[in-house]
């Protein structure tokens, strides 16, 4: 079980370094796929058919755009030439990386190990068939307990919809 | 442990394609392995070993789940980082159509 998962992780991280170092930007786009995907399997491994679920809508949802949005433009990336703002980056992300690395260390020093959750949170949504009568009980905890913070989550995505809407709107004023 | 670690080592790499690269397109696919990485860190978290699926069947007992919580609290988190890519991928492609490029430095270059 946990080696299956360690497998899928390191085709995840080897999916992801080659999108991020592609020269191609549609074979970025398609390995990126790989990351996606994955996580869907690792979903199903982990016992979370509903995640699973969505996981595949969001990311052939997620493909569909990013092919539509690199159709017809310029598919290679440009040769990157060596400058002080590329040694400036490095340095900013090695900063970056070792805090996170610091902030990671602290975090699971107090976390339990793989497959050994206590549930402490939980004990109470556990029981939560009884009063909300779902027999599935992550939807009993979203449609339910959590409701409005499915309605805040239904705002965030009409939202998201009226800007992508305005943004790629083609009446508009006329370019100068 | 070793899971937690691979977690976050692709976080790193998504950390990587946000910093590092000039291509509009690769900061985001960055982003999104980011997202990536936390949901399943998350989710990691809350599995226990030998647990189904937290679903009530005819003959359940009360202490083979997983945790339900992170479950529910990613499935929203997903749906919004969909939200989040797809205004990110609107915002790149208008500026490819005002300035013909996704390259970060170029377009800073043609400002003027």
């Amino acid at each position: 079980m946990e080696l299956l998962l360690v497998i899928i992780l390191v085709l995840m991280i080897f999916g992801s370094i080659y999108s991020l170092n592609a020269k191609d930007l549609l074979s970025a786009v398609v390995s990126y796929g790989i990351v996606g995907f994955g996580l869907v399997i690792s979903f199903l491994l982990l016992q979370a058919p509903d995640l699973a679920i969505v996981q595949v809508v969001v990311e052939v949802l997620t493909l569909i755009i990013m092919i539509a949005a690199i159709k017809n433009t310029q598919k290679e990336e440009l040769s990157s030439k060596f400058e002080a703002k590329t040694l400036i980056n490095y340095t900013l992300m090695i900063i970056l990386a070792l805090v996170f690395i610091l902030i990671f260390e602290k975090m699971t020093g107090t976390l339990s190990g793989f497959g050994t959750d206590t549930m402490r949170m939980s004990q109470t949504y556990l029981q939560g068939h009884k009063i909300t009568k779902s027999a599935n009980l992550v939807t009993g905890v979203i449609f339910d307990f959590r409701a409005y913070d499915t309605l805040g989550e239904a705002t965030v995505l009409f939202t998201a919809v009226i800007g992508v809407l305005t943004i790629l709107r083609i009446k508009g004023k006329k370019d100068k | 442990m070793i899971v937690y670690i691979l977690c976050f080592i692709l976080f790193l790499i998504g950390l990587y394609g946000v910093i590092a690269k000039r291509n509009l397109i690769k900061m985001i696919i960055g982003l999104a392995i980011m997202e990536y990485s936390i949901n399943l860190f998350l989710i990691v978290i809350g599995y226990v070993e030998g647990g189904t699926a937290p679903i009530i069947t005819k003959n359940f007992k009360h202490s083979g789940f997983v945790d339900p919580l992170p479950q529910a609290m990613i499935l929203t988190a997903i749906v919004i980082g969909l939200a989040t890519t797809a205004v990110l991928l609107a915002v790149a492609i208008r500026l490819y159509k005002k300035y013909g490029t996704f390259d970060i430095d170029e377009i800073k270059s043609l400002k003027g």
